[in-house]
């Protein structure tokens, strides 16, 4: 009989519980996120804003570094959880190697995320 | 009624109700059979009125070949022990009107998918079962013999939620026609999570927290995308679908509560 140890019933529901939570708590922030994000490319393009101009906005205040930490935040939780469940519906990968791939994707989006933002704000 | 005779039933020709013309006296039906690896057999059927894809498969064993196996007892919708692939959907056969699947003649017939086969049509459903009892869908009593019986309203909304999906008669349909079941090999599947969703809805039931943990994990109603192809399925017009979003909204409120 092929079932996993969440259903033998052990404490582990929880983490799967929390991880599927967030995953549709970090997608509500996403989708304001993007939004946002979209709308300030257009307005950027048809504004005719250089990358200077960008930069400059980026430096007057907390407030887009924030706004893209914030993302940044989401995607990385959000992200590898959808491909935890991926790899275990497509690859075949059993429970231990499905987290580590989604963490391993977690923290590069975090770092590379991370730094995007710093770059650019600082 | 088999479908070789022209007057089943007793009625003589005079009274019997006009028929639409059919297209063709004859069904091409192409049947899985197991041995050799597994193969595509045709036969060649008479067509009858009011044939189902049941009335095919038992006038192919009766008269073209006995040793071909399928399942079936009730052959009037109760049972759901003919449950099989009819032209790529799990249906139930003594159900399925020949007409209305297969309009142009042709019929292609499998055992079920998403289990392992034990001869031609016959599929082995211990699994499916093993997953219901995985996900602990046993009604566990509290009360006993000396006890007064329990009061509960039908138009509680537990009890509403619970009736909803109280029907299911374990054919294995959902579970056949369920990806995640494909994709995913220890997902419990939309049957025994829909069972399980009528007994935490159950307020005399004394195992509710213990069933929640073995539904609300990964191989539980966590892995279920709505994709609903159950819900189409079912012959009885179940929404396994809705029952197992009410798992998932049971086990989020859960992690914020004390004691669960």
């Amino acid at each position: 009989m092929r079932t996993d140890r969440a259903a033998r019933g052990s404490a582990h529901w929880r983490v799967d519980a929390w991880l599927w939570l967030l995953q549709r708590a970090s997608a509500a922030v996403l989708a304001v996120c993007v939004a946002v994000h979209l709308a300030t490319i257009f307005y950027a393009v048809h504004a005719g804003l250089t990358a200077q101009a960008i930069l400059g906005r980026m430096h007057a205040s907390i407030a887009w570094p924030a706004f893209y930490v914030l993302f940044v935040v989401a995607a990385a939780v959000h992200a590898p959880i959808g491909l935890r469940a991926v790899a275990a519906e497509w690859l075949g990968f059993g429970g231990r190697r499905a987290d580590l791939v989604a963490a391993a994707i977690g923290i590069a989006l975090l770092a590379l995320g991370l730094r995007a933002v710093w770059a650019l704000a600082r | 009624m088999t479908a070789g005779t022209a007057q089943a039933g007793g009625l003589s020709r005079e009274r019997r109700p006009e028929t639409a013309p059919l297209p063709s006296s004859q069904l091409d039906v192409v049947i899985w059979r197991s041995g050799a690896g597994g193969r595509l057999e045709r036969f060649s059927v008479p067509r009858a009125p009011s044939q189902t894809v049941l009335d095919v498969v038992t006038w192919i064993q009766r008269h073209l070949d006995a040793t071909l196996a399928y399942r079936f007892a009730c052959r009037v919708g109760m049972c759901g022990s003919c449950a099989m692939t009819v032209n790529g959907v799990a249906r139930w056969t003594c159900r399925t009107h020949v007409d209305r699947v297969a309009p142009a003649g042709r019929l292609e017939l499998r055992p079920l998918a998403n289990l392992p086969v034990i001869r031609d049509l016959v599929c082995d459903m211990r699994e499916f079962f093993d997953k219901w009892t995985a996900a602990k869908g046993a009604f566990v009593p509290t009360a006993t013999r000396r006890d007064p019986p329990a009061r509960v309203p039908p138009a509680s909304r537990e009890r509403r939620h619970a009736d909803a999906a109280i029907e299911c008669i374990g054919c294995g349909v959902c579970y056949a026609s369920c990806d995640i079941v494909a994709w995913r090999p220890a997902y419990l599947g939309p049957a025994a999570l829909n069972r399980a969703w009528t007994l935490e809805n159950d307020v005399r039931d004394g195992a509710r927290v213990a069933r929640l943990a073995a539904v609300a994990g990964d191989a539980g109603c966590h892995a279920c995308h709505s994709q609903a192809s159950c819900t189409e399925r079912c012959p009885k017009h179940l929404a396994p679908t809705a029952s197992i979003a009410g798992l998932k909204r049971l086990a989020s409120r859960s992690l914020f509560e004390r004691d669960r």
